[in-house]
């Protein structure tokens, strides 16, 4: 059983989170023309990369979003940081 | 007889005599017996029978080590298979069987197949059985195969619990080195878990009986007493059974025969694994006889349970020790050999079991061989971790290298044969500090001889693993230590490998021409031992698998005999009163249609979106728009995954532009909750929109029907009800607390939806009940509901859609080719597979006069024979009371352009007709809505 | 040397101590050139070999194996093999497999087990009867044999089952598919490979693939921890890894991978004669020719590369067995392990160009790859000798991400692969 530290509420069971998908993807402005590609792109294709990732996960007990960095290989978390702008 | 109960000596206490069966036999021993030791004691050799060969099966190890005696044990009325008789606490009125012998494991039929042990070598069975057909030969070779056997009547009893437990240092085993680094770290301060997996802690201590006031048992005791004066706790009886990601680590608590396992889960800040090792088999001809040991097992059964194992004991190896156990055993009365195993060829001599040792040409006679080819450290919950391993040429064997810095392992466990060096490294694991270096230790080599293939010569006990097995996948190019793993099955029997993959990596080794750790080792995968399935169980039990969600009006609805069934998670009442299923729901049809239908749709989802950027929000979530819906109405919609797809369905209703209520189908209310958070905070200032879910909070009464206005206006809960037309919202008050009436329907009637906080529902749903009843209305259950909404062509999301469905297939297609604002899963409804003609489109079905209605599943089908193929199905089907004919719902591919069209319905092989028609059979024209 | 195998040949052999077994495979050194070069050495790699080979005479093969042959899910997954699916397309390739599977012993003349032993998904409520005759009705039509069982079949065949009518999730009926079933999955990685080595085909293991030779943006061969080795098509197969590779490659996929736990207790007498699975718990198991339970449910939560699982799992699968049978609550749990599946979002398989040319991928299968060996290596082998699809791989090309056709079964039929 791994263990996620929540920004808002620290170090919780896995069973409280849920993978969000991978960070870095923004959702293209759909009142301009959106290719077939583009959107598939952003839908569904990802890195999927083996070692350090960077991925967004909810904290499903406070239903906040956030950014966790952390290992695929070796489950290691590296870093979680708040989505929020006004939280330091 | 040849072992048997000495007068001194074991933790056992012989005035408690205990008396069970064994193969038919009443057997006895006493408190603190395993049953392997009882019948030992007893002068029973032959424990079970071997898996594949057949043959006669003794005990090996003394504990957990051992892979040989393995019995089905019966108790309380329930089967323990394959229990290791040498762990099994006895108590009294045990039955224990063995196992894969019939008769009795002394006399099994199936013996024979030994005699034809040379057509049957390594994976035979991948080279044969394939003519003329594999399904002939299978359910033999099933039968033949097992071990245990179950007794499958047994019901649900079991108790197993897990549970949460917390210590900053965990010690597991409580033997030497780990009794040394409790204490040390509970004298440091530490909060320390100490567990070992026997019933009492000393580890091998007392295989080294001193004067009696410095008896193991008195040092034990000390060690304990000081370890729970400082602060520390101890629990025996206790495995740790696997360590798992972030430091987690599982422990198992077995609490005997009978009575339920508890697991506890920890995180500890540091893990001292100090779980011992265990003797490796000697490889050598007919090594597998009853009556050969382990040297350990010698010892042990002598320390712990005052057993002496035989009265000629031959001991052969080449641990330094040995002299040691010797002696101990001719103090209990024993003539022991001690030879060397170096000297050459070996050979037991006996049938069934040792009669004598042959070695190197002389015959020495024993009734007792034990023998040990080194120690194997158990390292399996450092490997769990991710320590590594390093081959130690001079122990001979797989010691821990590096590792995580929050686990260490010493004693044997680390390599560290010698007790005179535990202490340091125990205070150095217990205080963190560096480790000593590991001393020089050298033993000689003892590994299997490959160039010596006469007779047969047994690696892995239970599985009939033999040294011709791994030449013949050598032979083969099954090298890899998987493949040799997987071809042979060495190392795949209950003990996974302790006592058999060493030798078996070594034969390869020597087979190849490498190094043993050229080789490498196989995985070490948990459970450390094996355990039953109901450790894994915990909470995870009857009703609380996917607990269901209870509604306030239950008592309500038990009180009027409510039939209650399970509906989206959610225990509702499916129909009401003594009738019959059929009969109840076409009364209540018929009440609902022609006076009033009185609902909880409690169930429904009632999420909130406050804030000013409310309403753009939910022009976002929803696929129609809703950026002008006014304060005071209700607009239905759909919302979409980002792929297009109908996610869910329902009304939304605005209270004023910072405020909007979703009511969300009620099994999708937490999806529906989560879709709406993952959108607020990609997508929005979530500083300036907010969503909160009162699911729980409020309860909904719903009064549908043609009388439903007289009634609605009885209750009083609005002024008045001129000013509320249809897909309208407002404000009133039930009793004096705040009430919402909301105009929206999901019969086709005039419909009111009354929502109060949940304190205030069961008093309005009896006031309801109470004025309803002269109007003729009454309690109507879900499937009246279901029916009544089927008539109209409302659709229940993923029962009347599937997984391809996007809102336009449902006729809704404005919105994707007219709104402009940006909403979930716009892109989506424009792609090539979005603009296909044939896709699946929600219609009607309807059935010449007289037929029976079309079962749901059933396919609309089109062409013949190898050509035919399924144009979509049925998704709801009734008899409509109101209409007084079957009517359906269907997905059609091009449905939606076929209306009047006959169709052909397949079910289940066999072939009707339908038409196609529109969804909505009953008011067509929608006159009842407002009425 | 003895190198078919037959009753005959184990009995000759027996009588000379088995000294004259022939090696299943060669372990050649690589040559510097291929026609193809399949990357991974599991089922789907070696099958394709073996049906280039031996369909479409390809000459110079290799397939490369970073480790040990069938290392990988091949010799991690349940063994389960069925086609009980909802759609026309995913029936043509699943139950291309089971035809391939029904006669695979005896072609490759190797003794795969295959155990048509019957496959049923359990219902638990009337609306899942419903769901569940949609679903038989969609595998007849498509022309796969399919039943629909009430409770009193489902006894008969399971008795084992929780009966009770006051369980958390009673027993209403199942989907039967009769001639689904298990195998022995280490022998079909075997297997294939000892067919495809004698039909000329270089089995190299222990060599890693550590980058894509690009000329102008065509790939001309891999390099490898043993040099490099050139071929102007190379056919990736290896799941779980797929998204590294196409890293390497210079492609992208749209798959995530996950960790996927199984279970295997003591073996018992046998007790189960068919393959149970329950949607609702999401559990299954069948019962080994060993006699072990061996136990299956669905993913880890986390994204992984980690061959191993966690305990929350471990806990919703094996209670879910109880739930299921409750009289297996004393057998023993002997070892459990995972393996990293590569998860679509169709949760169908990717079968197709890779986007660089001459590079082809076969991945995506997530949870059910091992019964698709033998279709997914005959399509992937006949797209790699033609270099165009087969009819019955064209509707997996990854291009459907962009057209939007997706395949996922889930949602079409509830029946999780």
């Amino acid at each position: 059983m791994q263990r996620f530290p929540c920004p808002f509420c620290g170090l919780r069971d896995e069973r409280e989170f849920r993978f969000a998908g991978e960070a870095g993807k923004t959702r293209p402005d759909t009142t301009q023309e959106v290719s077939d590609k583009e959107w598939a792109n952003y839908l569904f294709f990802c890195k999927n990369a083996k070692g350090p990732t960077c991925e967004i996960w909810v904290h499903t007990t406070c239903q906040e979003y956030f950014v966790m960095e952390r290992d695929s290989a070796t489950m290691e978390v590296l870093d979680t940081t708040p989505m929020r702008k006004d939280v330091a | 007889m040849t072992g048997h109960r000495i007068e001194t000596r074991g933790l056992i206490d012989r005035s408690k005599p205990l008396s069970f069966r064994f193969d038919g036999k009443t057997y006895h021993g006493v408190q603190g017996d395993t049953v392997a030791s009882a019948l030992l004691a007893s002068g029973v050799r032959i424990f079970g029978r071997s898996f594949k060969y057949h043959r006669p099966r003794g005990v090996w190890g003394a504990w957990f080590d051992d892979p040989n005696a393995v019995v089905d044990i019966e108790f309380g009325g329930i089967t323990y298979p394959n229990c290791q008789a040498t762990t099994t606490q006895l108590i009294e009125g045990l039955v224990v069987r063995s196992v894969n012998a019939w008769p009795t494991a002394q006399r099994d039929l199936k013996g024979v197949l030994d005699f034809a042990h040379r057509f049957l070598p390594a994976g035979f069975y991948y080279k044969t059985f394939m003519w003329p057909d594999w399904h002939l030969f299978e359910p033999i070779i099933r039968r033949m195969a097992g071990i245990g056997t179950l007794n499958t009547d047994v019901q649900d009893n079991f108790e197993a619990a897990i549970l949460h437990d917390h210590c900053e240092t965990l010690v597991i085993g409580g033997g030497l080195a780990g009794l040394m680094a409790a204490r040390t770290a509970a004298k440091a301060g530490k909060s320390v878990l100490m567990i070992d997996d026997h019933p009492e802690f000393g580890g091998s201590s007392y295989r080294y009986p001193n004067d009696a006031a410095d008896a193991p048992s008195n040092w034990v005791d000390e060690q304990l007493s000081a370890i729970e004066d400082a602060g520390g706790r101890v629990l025996s009886n206790t495995t740790a059974i696997g360590v798992y990601d972030h430091q987690a680590v599982s422990i198992l608590t077995d609490r005997g025969v009978g009575v339920a396992p508890v697991v506890r889960k920890l995180r500890p800040e540091n893990v001292i694994v100090a779980t011992g090792a265990v003797d490796r088999p000697i490889t050598f001809s007919n090594n597998d006889r009853p009556g050969l040991m382990s040297l350990d097992a010698g010892a042990e059964f002598l320390a712990r349970y005052g057993v002496l194992v035989g009265h000629q004991i031959a001991i052969l190896t080449n641990r330094p020790d040995a002299a040691n156990v010797a002696a101990q055993l001719e103090n209990a009365g024993a003539n022991v050999d001690l030879l060397d195993p170096k000297s050459g060829a070996a050979k037991t001599i006996g049938s069934q079991t040792i009669k004598g040792l042959q070695l190197a040409g002389h015959t020495h006679t024993c009734d007792t061989i034990l023998a040990s080819a080194g120690l194997t450290p158990m390292v399996h919950l450092w490997r769990h971790a991710g320590g590594k391993l390093d081959w130690d040429e001079g122990r001979q064997t797989f010691v821990p290298s590096t590792g995580p810095d929050w686990m260490r392992v010493i004693g044997a466990a680390n390599g560290t044969f010698e007790r005179d060096a535990l202490e340091e490294e125990a205070r150095s694991a217990a205080l963190n500090a560096p480790s000593p270096k590991r001393r020089i230790y050298s033993i000689p080599p003892l590994l299997p001889d490959t160039n010596n293939t006469e007779g047969r010569q047994w690696i892995d006990f239970q599985h009939d693993v033999t040294l011709k097995d791994v030449a013949l996948a050598h032979r083969e190019n099954m090298v890899s230590v998987e493949h040799l793993k997987r071809y042979t099955t060495l190392g795949m029997a209950g003990d996974q490998g302790k006592t058999s993959n060493v030798a078996g990596l070594a034969a390869m080794a020597a087979l190849k021409g490498q190094k043993i750790p050229e080789v490498g080792t196989t995985t070490f995968r948990p459970p450390f031992v094996p355990i039953p399935l109901e450790a894994y169980r915990g909470a995870h039990r009857d009703t609380q698998v996917a607990p269901l969600k209870r509604l306030t009006l239950e008592p309500d609805h038990r009180a009027l005999g409510a039939a209650l069934g399970e509906y989206g998670g959610w225990l509702r009442p499916a129909w009401y009163g003594e009738d019959d299923e059929k009969s109840a729901v076409t009364r209540e049809c018929q009440m609902a249609r022609s006076a009033a239908a009185i609902m909880d749709s409690s169930a429904l989802g009632a999420i909130e979106v406050i804030g000013p950027d409310a309403r753009a929000f939910v022009n976002f979530v929803y696929y129609n728009t809703m950026s002008n819906l006014k304060p005071g109405r209700i607009r239905y919609g759909f919302m979409l995954t980002e792929g297009g797809l109908v996610f869910d369905d329902g009304v939304m209703a605005c209270v004023d532009d910072t405020r909007f209520i979703i009511s969300c189908s009620s099994s999708h209310a937490d999806a529906v909750m989560a879709h709406l958070e993952h959108w607020r905070q990609d997508s929005f200032d979530p500083d300036r929109v907010h969503i909160h879910d009162t699911t729980q909070n409020w309860s909904t009464v719903t009064i549908a029907g043609p009388m439903s206005r007289a009634i609605v206006e009885e209750l009083g809960v609005l002024d008045t009800l001129e000013d509320l037309p249809h897909m309208a919202l407002k404000f009133g008050a039930f009793e004096g607390v705040q009430a919402r009436v909301a105009r929206v329907s999901f019969t086709g009637d005039t419909s009111f939806e009354i929502s109060v906080p949940n304190s205030s529902v069961s008093k309005l749903w009896q006031q309801a009940i109470a004025v309803g009843k002269p109007h003729g209305a009454g309690p109507v259950g879900a499937e009246a509901l279901i029916v009544l909404r089927a008539e109209k062509g409302y659709i229940i999301v993923g029962k009347d859609t599937e997984g391809e469905t996007m809102p336009h297939d449902l006729g809704f297609g404005a919105p994707r080719l007219r709104k402009s604002a940006a909403f979930v899963g716009d892109r989506s409804l424009h792609t090539d597979n979005a603009n296909r003609e044939d896709r699946k489109q929600l219609v009607g079905l309807s059935v010449d006069s007289g037929e029976p209605l079309l079962p749901v599943g059933a396919h609309i089908v089109t062409g013949q024979g190898p050509d035919r193929r399924s144009l979509g199905y049925v998704t709801s089907s009734h008899d409509s009371v109101a209409l007084e004919r079957p009517i359906s719902l269907a997905l059609i591919s091009g449905g939606l352009a076929a209306m009047g069209e006959k169709v052909e319905i397949c079910h289940m092989g066999s072939s009707r007709h339908a038409t196609i028609t529109s969804s909505c059979a009953f008011d067509i024209e929608g006159t009842r809505i407002d009425a | 040397m003895s190198r078919h195998y037959s009753a005959f040949s184990v009995f000759r052999e027996g009588l000379r101590g088995h000294k004259g077994w022939a090696p299943l495979w060669r372990s050649p050194a690589p040559q510097d050139a291929y026609d193809v070069i399949i990357i991974g050495g599991g089922g789907h790699g070696l099958a394709t070999a073996y049906y280039l080979a031996k369909n479409h005479g390809v000459r110079k093969v290799a397939v490369i194996e970073k480790g040990w042959l069938g290392g990988g899910n091949t010799g991690r997954n349940t063994t389960v093999i069925r086609s009980n699916y909802f759609y026309p397309e995913s029936t043509q390739l699943y139950d291309l497999s089971v035809r391939l599977y029904e006669k695979l012993s005896r072609d490759i003349n190797y003794n795969v087990m295959f155990s048509q032993r019957g496959m049923m998904v359990l219902t638990h409520s009337e609306a899942e009867m419903e769901i569940a005759s949609r679903t038989v009705n969609a595998m007849q039509i498509n022309g796969v044999d399919a039943e629909l069982l009430d409770v009193k079949d489902v006894q008969k065949k399971a008795p084992i089952l929780n009966y009770r009518s006051d369980a958390r999730y009673p027993i209403h009926g199942a989907i039967y598919q009769g001639r689904g079933g298990t195998g022995r999955h280490d022998a079909v990685a075997w297997g294939y490979a000892r067919a495809a080595d004698q039909h000329g085909v270089d089995i190299i293991q222990n060599c890693e693939v550590t980058g894509f030779i690009i000329e102008g943006g065509v790939c001309k061969g891999v390099e490898t921890t043993l040099g490099k080795i050139r071929s102007d098509r190379i056919g990736v197969a290896v799941a779980g890894h797929s998204s590294v590779l196409a890293e390497m490659g210079g492609y992208s996929l749209p798959i995530h991978s996950y960790a996927l736990q199984a279970f295997v207790t003591e073996a018992i007498k046998p007790v189960m004669d068919t393959v149970a699975f329950s949607p609702m718990t999401g559990s299954y198991f069948s019962q080994s020719d060993k006699g072990g339970l061996v136990i299956g449910g669905g993913l880890d939560r986390i994204p992984s590369y980690a061959q191993r699982g966690n305990t929350p799992m471990q806990e919703t699968v094996l209670s879910g067995i109880i739930e299921m049978a409750p009289a297996l609550a004393k057998v023993k749990l002997l070892r459990h392990w995972a393996g990293n599946v590569d998860v679509s979002p169709d949760s169908s398989p990717l079968i197709g160009p890779s986007g660089t040319e001459g590079i082809y991928i076969n991945c995506g299968w997530g949870t059910g790859g091992f019964k698709a060996i033998p279709g997914g290596g005959y399509v992937f082998a006949h797209l790699l000798a033609t270099g165009q699809h087969h009819d019955i791989s064209r509707p997996f090309d990854p291009d459907r991400f962009r057209t939007g056709r997706l395949l996922d079964e889930a949602a079409g039929s509830g029946i999780a692969h």
